[in-house]
């Protein structure tokens, strides 16, 4: 499985994005996580599989319950890629920033 | 402090938007794009053909030790001096689809001004891959990856 991909594909589908910003606050069971959602008790268990499989959830038993977090570290990547190609432009545009100071319009 | 070059990549749209702000007068933010020397000087690539009009084209060549690393290229379809370049973009011996670029200048100020690079991908996951592999857009970055390569090998 390529994970990379998949961590894409996880944070493109709405349901999933709001599952993730629901356990910014705290962790939650699965069945308080669905109580959030108009779907199905299924159609959630999927997307916690799918945003577990590219962990971006941590599962954790607690007693008779299972407990999602977040996994901080795996969100950080994500917010991370833009990081250097947004440096690559802004190198580039800090060139050409200087290069047009020096420069005397005809 | 507030970066000044800032990009925006929402997870359903195949575009990216590129927003930076210079310290520059609008002409001479312009000019930067208009002159193929400017553009030799701050993309650090030889401009080997640049033709700034209606279905004009452009052909960007980098070489790293006189070999050529990089070819990119290109058709323009709108050119209105101080305000929008309208083009297409291509990385020659790639597997990138051509993009589709919206180049706004604006001016803040007599000396500030503003640059919105608005890029439009074949599909969400052509854009993914490419922020995945910045260096294959950068191309002073793709010296830096095939001598890191490089030095791996040994």
């Amino acid at each position: 499985m390529n994970l990379r991909r998949d961590v894409f594909q996880a944070i493109a589908d709405p349901t999933r994005r709001s599952i993730l910003l629901l356990l910014t606050t705290q962790a939650m069971s699965a069945g308080a996580i669905a109580v959030n959602f108009n779907t199905a008790r299924p159609t959630v268990s999927k997307h916690l599989q799918i945003l577990t499989a590219c962990e971006l959830l941590k599962p954790e038993q607690n007693g008779r319950e299972i407990y999602y977090y977040l996994n901080l570290e795996k969100m950080k990547e994500v917010a991370d890629f833009i990081e250097p190609f947004r440096k690559i432009w802004e190198k580039r545009f800090d060139k050409l920033e200087s290069v047009m100071k020096n420069y005397k319009m005809k | 402090m507030e970066q000044k070059t800032k990009v925006n990549a929402q997870d359903d749209k195949q575009e990216i938007i590129i927003t930076r702000l210079f310290d520059l007068p609008l002409e001479h933010l312009f000019k930067a794009y208009e002159e193929p020397e400017l553009i030799e000087q701050w993309m650090e690539t030889k401009v080997v053909k640049l033709e700034n009009k209606k279905h004009g084209s452009y052909a960007f060549e980098t070489s790293h030790n006189g070999q050529v690393v990089f070819r990119s290229n290109g058709t323009i379809h709108e050119f209105i001096p101080n305000v929008r370049i309208t083009r297409t973009f291509e990385m020659e011996d790639t597997s990138f689809p051509v993009q589709l670029e919206y180049l706004e200048f604006e001016k803040i100020a007599n000396s500030k001004s503003k640059l919105t690079m608005h890029i439009i991908f074949k599909s969400i996951s052509d854009r993914n891959q490419l922020l995945q592999m910045p260096f294959a857009y950068g191309i002073n970055q793709a010296h830096n990856r095939i001598q890191h390569l490089g030095t791996q090998l040994k």
